[in-house]
């Protein structure tokens, strides 16, 4: 029983370690070039030997998606409990975001970079813009789509709709608002990266591009693994503060 | 029972259609409600499903106003929700994130004068609502959470809460629907006993005719949709009232009695006559 459990838990590294050595042999055994597919071998030496380097752009990468993200979450939250609350907002408001939502953010880049110069500014505002979305949809959902009669039971007593909305609506709206900070921090990162590919001479986006260019494939993976690792640590770090404070939307899978 | 006190609550030709649309072509969801409750009796209103009994409730809640008619409580117009009502559903919608203390307290946290005063007499409202779980049975079970309670706890913490802030009228859709048997009747008893002590109204909604003649003073038997009140019964039946009254034959005659008139209602039948009022205008 308790060996069938700890099989569970440790099933994830088993099969990174499985990957890993199916990846290493498939580069071994075919000669597979460097710099076409480098192996896991190879990738873990760059990052060894260029550590410090990959560190700095990594860091860099890091703080300006943070920083992005969090303008996502204040405004995000914000639009959220506008349009969750008010059913003409909502309507108002809804189609154009789904328009604005479907534009490549990519695309925004060359913009940025003629308002606000090279550099920091268009990451930030990159990885704002694609993240900010899902976090005030959740929000406007939560609220949205409150129950009637927990409505009417405050209601009854005189309760103002901002009494529900604050007492009842945001707590409620709190898993989805975790489920939504999951989503929207892997987004943020895919924000940061690509505006740095483009217009940036920091970060590990500019080091894929400059890696990719002088034809060093072992570094550029070296930099996709860590923006990888960088993105997985934040998702199980919010997986972790959402287990914790809404527990009690989670007590169907606990009793597993 | 004496006519001669003003009732609490008061219904004048009251009718409601939900929206304008279904006004205009004279769709009601209540018709020509005329009825008078007095101040701490226990009424019930039992009928076919979707009659409306529950817009009832919302009306005398101020939930709604009525499209026609006038609704009085404490001698007042009735103009939006009451402050000294307190409500019950089938769900006990109790709040998932908040301790079952918590939840009962909620009251006390929106209804003036308690909201202001809540942090200053922060202490004597948990007293309060502790003591008020112990009366229902929940004693010790203040800081579980709702999903850590059977359906019958909760919805024994959802009338708690409804009773938290002493209302003066407690309404209850069909509170007891959700539970077994034998939850159900011991809930009747801990209902009986707390309408006993403080005799505030009671207007409960039920399907079930046994609990509607075991807690109730008085009786209306609501029509199909468009819902009238058709039939109003006074339940003689002497105080204190034990479960075992409801094996006995006086008992089981009123309840047969109110459930020919359901019968006859769902298969669309004349409703029989008996020795009910048949309009529930004058209080006998």
């Amino acid at each position: 029983m308790k060996w069938s459990k700890k099989l569970e838990a440790s099933s994830p590294w088993i099969l990174l370690v499985f990957t890993l050595l199916l990846w290493q042999g498939i580069c071994s055994v075919f000669s597979v070039s460097e710099f076409i597919f480098p192996g896991p071998i190879k990738i873990a030496q760059e990052l060894m030997q260029y550590s410090a380097i990959i560190a700095g752009h990594a860091w860099r990468t890091y703080w300006v998606t943070m920083a992005g993200f969090g303008l996502a979450i204040v405004v995000g939250v914000l639009l959220g409990f506008v349009i969750g609350s008010s059913r003409i907002a909502y309507t108002a408001v809804y189609p154009l975001m789904t328009a604005f939502n479907a534009l490549p953010k990519a695309a925004f880049v060359p913009i940025l970079v003629v308002w606000f110069g090279i550099g920091v500014g268009p990451a930030i505002l990159t990885a704002f813009l694609i993240s900010f979305f899902p976090i005030m949809v959740n929000i406007a959902t939560g609220l949205a789509t409150l129950e009637p009669e927990l409505e009417d039971v405050l209601r009854v007593l005189g309760a103002k709709r901002w009494d529900v909305l604050i007492k009842v609506g945001l707590p409620r709206s709190l898993p989805y608002f975790y489920a939504s900070l999951k989503v929207a921090i892997t987004l943020a990162f895919v924000g940061t990266t690509v505006s740095e590919m483009t217009a940036a001479n920091e970060g590990i986006g500019y080091l894929l591009i400059s890696a990719g260019s002088s034809m060093r494939m072992g570094l550029a993976f070296a930099g996709l693994v860590v923006v990888g690792a960088m993105a997985m640590i934040m998702y199980e770090l919010f997986s972790y503060v959402e287990k914790h404070t809404t527990a009690w939307a989670h007590q169907g899978s606990n009793n597993r | 029972m004496v006519a001669s006190t003003t009732p609490f609550v008061e219904f004048n030709n009251v009718w409601l259609a939900y929206n304008d649309e279904l006004l205009a072509k004279e769709q009601f969801a209540v018709e020509d409600i005329n009825l008078e409750i007095q101040s701490g009796e226990f009424v019930a209103i039992v009928g076919p499903s979707g009659c409306g009994k529950s817009t009832f409730m919302k009306l005398t809640t101020g939930l709604r106003r009525p499209t026609r008619g006038l609704i009085r409580v404490n001698g007042e117009e009735v103009t939006g929700p009451l402050k000294i009502s307190g409500m019950a559903f089938q769900a006990s919608s109790l709040l998932p994130w908040r301790t079952t203390l918590d939840n009962v307290l909620l009251p006390l946290e929106i209804v003036e004068p308690h909201r202001s005063q809540f942090k200053a007499k922060k202490a004597e409202y948990e007293h309060r609502a502790i003591e008020l779980l112990k009366r229902v049975g929940l004693g010790g079970y203040e800081r579980q959470y709702p999903w850590q309670l059977s359906g019958g706890m909760q919805q024994r913490a959802s009338i708690c809460r409804a009773l938290i802030h002493e209302p003066k009228m407690l309404l209850l859709d069909e509170p007891f629907g959700a539970l077994d048997a034998f939850t159900r009747e011991e809930l009747w008893c801990i209902l009986r006993d707390l309408w006993t002590e403080q005799r505030f109204n009671v207007i409960l909604v039920t399907h079930d005719l046994r609990e509607s003649v075991f807690l109730a003073d008085t009786v209306y038997v609501m029509s199909k949709s468009p819902g009238r009140f058709i039939v109003k019964r006074d339940i003689d039946l002497p105080r204190p009232r034990d479960l075992e009254l409801t094996y006995t034959s006086d008992f089981a005659d009123v309840v047969h009695e109110l459930r020919s008139h359901i019968g006859a209602l769902r298969t669309g039948q004349p409703v029989p006559s008996s020795t009910l009022t048949p309009t529930p205008n004058a209080r006998v």
